[in-house]
């Protein structure tokens, strides 16, 4: 590990330690937040107990849906635009401003369309992660290097070889890089829809306890999504940052 | 070629309000309202003094937490950015906590700030906040120090330095972090009043939903849309302009 991430760990740990004294001191009353430790406390007997299991399983069965379809149609969505110029000629503009929008409008329609159930959470969450997954699979596709195509036609691969040989593989770190992001925008999308309009998952969760006064669990549950959160991104961030040194090399 | 494109878009549009209309004739009034009357439905919700209060509230809302997004974000950012260690420490952190979700903390807010309109004013600028950060950093961080050296081979004075070097230098990339956070803060914004709020356009939507007042819902979610898009495609074209400018 580097030194600056020893700083980083520091300044989260330093920070920690400051919210709770504040707690523990009672300059921030236990209505509005309880002291980290008693937090971690939390988390740890909502794990032991395994009393909202089903919740987990719930949330993690709509999360690993939407990151496949966005992963999935993101990239035919990319490899379609960067290879047709018409479609890329209509897409473009309402890619740049994808984000205009905040997908989870359409919340309401799609509930009245498909019921409360998984699919309109599942379908909000590909809204948000199929965008950066097409637009970094276009953007990857158009770096490869001329002088790669060239020793490909050099070679005489056919179209296939040259697509699964060549291009796939040197637009890979920055496929991998929409991964990321598609992943992450899943995870946001799942949640936020499972905390207005659902009666199960992990956001239902913390929605609830938070709708009951129960603090404690409240805590306990933000601490455990963050957690997971933040090691799942930041595992696969340390990864794709590899990916690239490695190719820029 | 521009001519072209824009016959394309227009192609593209067209064909979303025959697909609506189609999903209209599928699924009937039950579901969702035809292109044609969720439009007059809009437009008169615009004329009636009802629903005024809560459009204010939310441009309101909206406002205030652009106005802290666009302040704190950039000038933090370029405070962060202007010392590499500190870019070094900070920028993962940043990136790490864009990535979360960041409904979880909702509640959080809420207890802090209570059920007025300063949760979902905190609430959307911290969905904007982190991205102008970020892209501030950059943008400072990615000055050509070529600039810089000749700035000082000149004698410029420092605010000649700010004046002519550093802000034409970074307000371009700054702008488009700008962009992307006006885009989040809105976001923010309306998600804040979805959940624990008396008042504004998220609230107006929920209430339909309650009610299942189908012609209100699609009419909130097209003004949403007209309002994202319109607002985005100014910023966009300033964007490029910008942009263009500095090429």
């Amino acid at each position: 590990m580097t030194r600056y991430a020893w700083v980083r760990i520091s300044i989260v740990a330093g920070a920690a330690l400051i919210l709770e004294i504040l707690c523990r001191t009672g300059v921030v009353p236990r209505l509005i937040m309880i002291p980290p430790s008693e937090m971690m406390a939390s988390a740890w007997q909502i794990l032991a107990s395994g009393e909202i299991k089903s919740d987990f399983y719930f949330s993690f069965v709509n999360i690993a849906l939407a990151i496949g379809f966005s992963v999935v149609g993101g990239f035919i969505t990319g490899l379609a635009i960067y290879s047709a110029p018409v479609l890329r000629a209509t897409l473009e503009p309402f890619l740049t401003s994808y984000s205009a929008v905040p997908p989870i409008v359409f919340h309401p329609m799609l509930i009245v369309i498909f019921g409360l159930n998984r699919a309109p959470q599942v379908i909000i969450a590909v809204m948000f992660g199929l965008v950066p997954m097409a637009i970094h699979t276009i953007s990857g596709l158009r770096r490869i290097r001329p002088v790669f195509l060239k020793v490909g036609r050099a070679n005489r691969l056919s179209r296939a070889a040259s697509i699964f040989q060549i291009q796939l593989p040197a637009a890979a770190p920055y496929i991998f890089v929409g991964v990321t992001l598609a992943v992450s925008y899943s995870v946001i999308g799942v949640i936020s829809t499972e905390f207005i309009l659902s009666a199960s998952g992990i956001g239902h969760q913390i929605s609830f306890a938070y709708d009951n006064y129960d603090n404690r669990t409240m805590y306990g549950l933000v601490l455990l999504l963050l957690a997971t959160a933040t090691l799942l991104n930041s595992s696969l961030r340390h990864y794709s940052q590899r990916m690239l040194q490695r190719w820029t090399r | 070629m521009k001519a072209r494109q824009a016959i394309y878009v227009a192609g593209f549009v067209a064909l979303l309000l025959i697909l609506w209309q189609g999903l209209f004739l599928l699924f009937g009034l039950r579901v969702l309202t035809p292109p044609w009357s969720t439009f007059a439905n809009a437009w008169n919700m615009l004329r009636m003094p009802y629903y005024w209060p809560d459009i204010m509230e939310s441009i309101r809302a909206f406002v205030i937490a652009l106005l802290i997004a666009f302040g704190l974000g950039s000038i933090g950012g370029i405070l962060i950015g202007t010392s590499r260690t500190c870019s070094e420490v900070l920028e993962p952190l940043l990136v790490n906590i864009n990535t979360i979700p960041k409904v979880a903390l909702y509640p959080v807010i809420l207890l802090i700030f209570g059920l007025g309109i300063w949760a979902k004013v905190v609430f959307g600028a911290l969905h904007g906040i982190i991205p102008i950060m970020i892209s501030s950093i950059g943008a400072v961080r990615n000055v050509n120090p070529i600039y810089i050296r000749s700035g000082r081979a000149m004698h410029l004075t420092r605010w000649q330095m700010i004046r002519l070097i550093w802000v034409p230098a970074c307000v371009p990339e700054m702008f488009s972090g700008l962009r992307l956070g006006f885009s989040l803060t809105l976001l923010g914004t309306i998600f804040g009043e979805f959940f624990a709020s008396q008042k504004g356009v998220g609230f107006l939507l929920m209430n339909a939903i309650d009610l299942r007042n189908i012609p209100t819902i699609m009419a909130l979610i097209l003004l949403l849309v007209i309002f994202a898009v319109v607002c985005n495609s100014a910023l966009l074209a300033a964007d490029r302009r910008l942009h263009r400018r500095q090429a």
